[in-house]
Parts: C-alpha cells; structure tokens; sequence
C-alpha cells in the first residue's frame, strides 16, 4: 500500500521534514503593520484531513478567476509546484497519497505555535479571526461554543465577525461578548442592524495601534445569516450587504485617523471582489466564508484606489499573513502569504494542548465511539457531492424508507482517509448544528424543481451579491442535469427517479435534514446524527461510495473542475 | 445599542402611546388621507397599468434615484425598501412591485422644500424587480432593483 502511494513517508522526514518547515515558515517581517488572520475553523481544534474542491465553478465574470481554479489550474495560476507541501494544501490533487505523506492540517495547538513565532517577529501583530468559529465540532455544539470561546482568547486573538455563531442564538452571542470578550476582544459588524429601528447591535469596526500605526478593523458579519440558517435564532437583527453603511464606517475610521482600513469579511470571496469594486478606502478585505485557500490577493481597482481581497481557507488549515508597509499616512506597500499550518512542522504548543485536553476530557468516551470503518475516502467538500454526502443521503433514504433525499450544500465538515475508523467525533464534524432535525416531506415534482433553481440560483447568480455561498443542495435517489449558466428556472432538467422521468403533479417522498422553519423545529424531528450514527453502526464497514452527481452542461473548459 | 426608545414603546404599549402622541398633536391621523387617492393605480395589476393611471407613460431611467433595498429580502413580508431622490423639484416618490397581485405599492407626496428621501416596508410575493418612480416638475423617472424571495436553508 505504502509503496502504491508514491512518496514513502520516509521521504518526508528528518532532513526534508526540516527544510519544509523553514520553507514554508521562515516569512521575513515586511512593512510596519502587520495582521494575521484565520477564518471558518468550524471549532476543529484537533488536527484533520482536509480534502480542498475538485469542482469550484465559476460563473459569468467569475469563469476562469480566483477563487474558482481547481487542481492543476490552481498550482498553474499561482505559479505552485506539483508533489510540494503547497500543492497539497492548496489542492485536491492526489489527495490520499499526499495526505499520507504530508500529514493532518490545522489543530489550535499547531496553530498557536505558528502565531507565536509570527508575533515574536511582528511587534503589535493583530490576530483576526472572520468567523465560523463556534460551530463545526461535537464539543462546540455541546459546550454552547465556550470550548472556542477558551481557545480563542488563549490564541490571542483581537478581533472577530461572525456568521454560525449566530446559530447558537442571538443571546448567547451577546452574552460571550459582553463577558468572555469584553476587553480582550473586539466583536465588530457594521452590517448587522436592528429590525426596528436600524440600530447597530455590534461596533462597526475598531481602531488599534499596531506598531505605533493607528488601522482600523472594520467587521462585515455574513450578510444572508437569517436567510441561510434559521431565522428564528436570530430574529431581531437584519444583516445584509449594505455598501452605505461600510462607506460611512470606512470614512469614519479615516477620519478618526486610521492610516490603513482593514475590512475583516464573512462575505465569501466573490461578494468581496465585488464590494471591492464599489467601496472606497479599503486596504484589503480580509474574508471567508466560501472556504476558499488562496495564496495571492486579487487586486481590485476602485474609484479610491486599491483593494486587496483574500479568502483564508477553512478548518484551521491556513494561517494569512498581511504586512503593510504604511507610510506618509497611508499605505505605500504590501506583503502577503497563507501559511498551511502541517501539524507535522510545527510543534504543539503546551499551554493550548493542555486547554483543548481539558475541554476534550468529559466527552472523551461519547467522541471515540466507533460507528464504522470507511475503505473509501471521506469528504464533504465541493460544488455537487462529496463522499461524505453521499454516505449520509444514503442513510436518510435508507432509515426513512424514502426513494430521494436532501442533504445541505455545508462547506465544512472534515475528511477522512481509507482505512479509519469513523468515530462518532467524525459523524458529528459533519452535522455539529443546532438545528439537526431530519424530515421527511412530500413534494410534488413541481416544488422539487423549485427547490433546485432555488438553491441552485444562490450558487450560481451571475451577480455575487444575489449569492449565498455554500454548494449545491446533495441529491439523492433523483438525477438531475444542472446548467449553472442558465438563468434561473432553466438551470435544472431531465429530473428522474428510477429512470422514470419526474412528474410535475406526482407526489414524492423526500427525506431532508437541517431546516430552516421554526415549524420544523417545533415538529422536532430525529437528529441527524442519531439516525446516521444507528445507520452507520449497521453498516459497518462503509466500501469506497458512487457519487450521485447531475449530468452537468455548459461547463468544458471551466478551470473550477477537474 | 439605544435602549430608550425601546423601553418607552414598551412602557407605553402601541395603542396608549399613538393616542398619547395625537392627543398631543404630533399625530395627525386624518393627514394622511388628505391627499388624492387613486384607486385606478392602486388596484392595478401590473407596472405599466400602474404607470398609466398615474399618467407616467413611459418614464426615463435615471440614476439620479438612489434605492436602498436588500438583494436577498430577509423576510418576503416586510422588506424595507428605501428612496432617495436627487432630481430638482421632486414632488412625489412610489414604490412599484412588478410580480405583486397589485404593483403600486406605496406613493408619498414630497412637499416643496422637503428632503425628497423616503422608506417604508413591503411585501413582496415572490422574487421580483421593485421600481422607484419619481415624479419631477412634472416629468417621470425610474429606477429598479431585483430582490429575491428565497426558500432559504443550504448556506454556508
């Protein structure tokens, strides 16, 4: 097996091993403002396997451009040579061989130590962290995110938006940052207004010395939270996308005297090259969201000058690193590089092994329950399907007794390699969420197909601001072909089950988790992770699974498959 | 956060405090209907019928209108919708909502010497363009947005 596998592990030790890590960490100090910056961890604290997209699609003006590149496209863009360290943490490519050659990812103990030799190098450095944070791991959801909460504030981290925490509800949010944060860490977001009266319900953004130079950290919270998750978590607080209310905070903070203007985004990565184009005064937009690992910035003209836009990747994977050079009382220069963080390279760091030991301890039992054995890869991430979709639309069809099912387009959830046990601690990285109800509804063909433009629309609108991020609703049991340049009510045809075509009028069973209704939720349906835990108990051992994928139309030539 | 203005409603209940404030002269119920309504527009079923009854015909774009409205409404019955119009002499702003059974929303009468900037909330049927229209010194201009009513769930 290992000698299959290219690269013995061997090769990667020792010597290599050592020249890797100065390599890839030895980042000279540039300029005299310095941020690092780490978004959508979703509460892994441990490290992981990570299986970056083998299909990203762009469409309209986003065709062919970062972020949507994958494989060879992406190392051929970013001038990446194939069979390094980089090329795996930046890319799917020969994913099983690399992961076994280069390691786990991420892992807040990993991660600390990488931010503690940055900072030793960078006086005054920021840390931000763009959100998704709380959210994502058994021990999130059950310790209400104070597990990260613990974590992040021993990170040291200065400054936070936000997007799943919100899904923990609105009082729990307001209650880690009255007191957890309070005066340790600035929770900023300029677009997050009450439904009354338009009042801000966070600081738009906060000004802080680094290095002797004042820069503002100005917060944009995911604009479509009450539209993408459930709106009754958060039902007095509007979000949106409001060019308005940035400009004014960006003026502001210029007014105030903030030399450089950073904006700390949630906005995924398209939303942000746009906001690029019409804002004025921003030095970069540090974003997320949409996961994307991307080692240069675009660089966006505006009628102010120029933006740089990033999108750190997700998981704890990647670290950034932004140096500005600020001179004259603006910015006149700048560096920048995402760190993968191998959990290999760097040392655990002891104070937060010990904090994340001690969070993990109550749990230890429930977290190492071995459900089953996977012979195939695991991974969720992907415009369409990934194997860890497809094993749970395989498990709701099968305990519901339906002959389709639904899973959400989540771009979290972690991977897992041929051969591993999935522990319980696994099945719960991929449906860790607050509103885990399965559902089983009867659909007419009809609303079936609105479902699917529906969603479909939200990846797939050729203007960003009309996107929501996230993938494509996972389908099983029903095929589809999807057409993502089409317009909206022409994206999806030839639906069929068994072969048969869909009827518009004809009444189907579909099988579902993760709804967005408060009537869902009073309805209080099985937990997903219940049902695929009893199912995967059953099953035993998972074989390598066939992705139910659409028949996909218009895309040859597209850089975002592979 | 402005907690006053909360714990004044709250303290004071809806009803109690409008017939405090009319009772104080700052409300004045009857002014509202004061002005002409027309019923032909209103009960129109689609953008240009609501154009006609108004006499607006064909209006010009402008970009001299700045709509303030969310690309995704967070809730299809009350979106907050928003217009501001630069066009000297304004004298009236309506809000038309193309898919809606009745497209004419809403219309305010802007008084000479008044910031001609309005908001108000709408509901929306289904995913739709919203047209501003302003009348100015007697001529018409538009402008449009689309917002989209969405089944939600699936993000992130």
């Amino acid at each position: 097996m290992a000698a299959a596998c290219g690269l013995p592990l061997a090769q990667f030790s020792g010597r290599a091993q050592a020249q890797n890590a100065a390599r890839l960490y030895d980042v000279p100090r540039f300029g005299n403002a310095h941020f690092l910056h780490f978004t959508d961890c979703h509460a892994q604290l441990m490290p992981l396997w990570f299986r970056e997209p083998s299909v990203n699609l762009g469409v309209a003006d986003m065709s062919g451009r970062p972020p949507h590149l994958v494989g060879e496209a992406f190392l051929r863009h970013f001038g990446i040579k194939s069979g390094t360290a980089e090329a795996h943490a930046f890319t799917c490519l020969d994913f099983e061989q690399a992961a076994r050659t280069y390691g786990k990812v991420g892992g807040f103990a990993h991660l600390a130590t990488l931010v503690k030799q940055l900072k030793a190098g960078r006086p005054g450095a920021l840390l931000l962290d763009g959100g998704d944070t709380w959210q994502g791991s058994a021990t999130a959801l059950w310790t209400q995110g104070q597990d990260m909460v613990d974590a992040c504030k021993l990170l040291g981290v200065d400054v936070m938006t936000g997007h799943w925490e919100f899904t923990l509800g609105a009082e729990r949010v307001r209650q880690v940052v009255d007191n957890d944060f309070k005066g340790k860490i600035d929770f900023v977001a300029q677009n997050i207004k009450t439904t009354d009266f338009g009042d801000p319900v966070f600081p738009p953004y906060v000004i802080k010395s680094v290095n002797g130079v004042p820069v503002a950290i100005v917060g944009q919270a995911f604009p479509y939270t009450p539209i993408a998750n459930p709106r009754y978590m958060m039902p007095d607080w509007s979000f949106g996308i409001q060019e308005e209310t940035l400009q004014q905070a960006v003026d502001e903070a210029r007014a105030k005297g903030a030399q450089a203007v950073i904006l700390l985004s949630h906005n995924g990565m398209d939303v942000d090259l746009k906001l690029a184009t019409r804002v004025r005064g921003i030095d970069a937009i540090l974003g997320g969201h949409t996961h994307d690992g991307i080692p240069a910035p675009s660089i966006v003209s505006n009628a102010g000058g120029k933006t740089l836009v990033t999108n750190a990747g997700s998981n704890g994977k990647f670290l950034g690193v932004l140096d500005l050079e600020v001179k004259g009382g603006k910015v006149a220069d700048f560096r920048y590089r995402l760190l993968p963080v191998f959990s290999n390279l760097l040392a655990a760091d002891a104070e937060m092994e010990a904090l994340i030991r001690k969070v993990r301890a109550p749990y230890a039992a429930k977290l190492g329950e071995r459900l089953a054995l996977t012979e195939g890869l695991l991974y969720r991430r992907g415009n369409f399907n990934g194997t860890f979709d497809q094993l749970i639309l395989e498990g709701l069809m099968a305990e519901k007794d339906a002959p389709i099912a639904f899973s959400p387009g989540f771009r979290w959830g972690t991977s897992l390699l041929p051969g591993e046990p999935i522990l319980m601690e696994h099945l719960m990285d991929q449906t860790a969420i607050t509103y885990p109800y399965t559902t089983v509804t009867d659909m007419t063909g009809e609303t079936i197909k609105i479902i699917l433009e529906d969603v479909g629309d939200n990846l797939f609108n050729p203007d960003p601001y009309y996107q929501q991020g996230g993938d494509m609703v996972r389908v099983g049991g029903l095929r589809y072909s999807c057409d993502p340049n089409a317009k909206m009510g022409a994206r999806i045809s030839e639906m069929s089950l068994a072969g048969k075509p869909i009827e518009a009028t004809k009444t189907y069973k579909v099988a579902g988790w993760a709804p967005v209704s408060e009537a869902a939720k009073s309805a209080g349906g099985e937990p997903i992770w219940d049902l695929m835990a009893r199912y995967l108990r059953g099953r035993k051992v998972v074989k390598p699974l066939q992705l139910e994928l659409p028949r996909l139309k218009g895309v040859e030539g597209n850089a975002g498959i592979a | 956060m402005d907690q006053t203005r909360r714990n004044v409603l709250r303290a004071g209940g809806g009803a109690s405090l409008f017939a405090l404030l009319a009772a104080a002269g700052m409300l004045q119920p009857e002014a509202a209907f004061a002005a002409d309504w027309n019923q032909k527009a209103f009960a129109a079923k689609n953008v240009k019928d609501a154009l006609d009854a108004l006499g607006a015909g064909n209006p010009a774009n402008s970009n001299d209108i700045i709509m303030t409205a969310p690309e995704i409404a967070e809730n299809g019955a009350v979106v907050p919708v928003a217009a501001e119009s630069k066009i000297p002499g304004t004298e009236s702003i309506a809000f038309l909502i193309a898919k809606n059974p009745t497209a004419l929303a809403a219309s305010f009468d802007i008084p000479a010497g008044t910031e001609a900037a309005v908001s108000t909330r709408v509901k929306l049927a289904q995913t739709t363009d919203v047209h501003v229209l302003v009348k100015a010194q007697g001529k018409y201009y538009m402008t449009k947005k689309e917002i989209k009513v969405t089944i939600g769930g699936c993000g992130g």
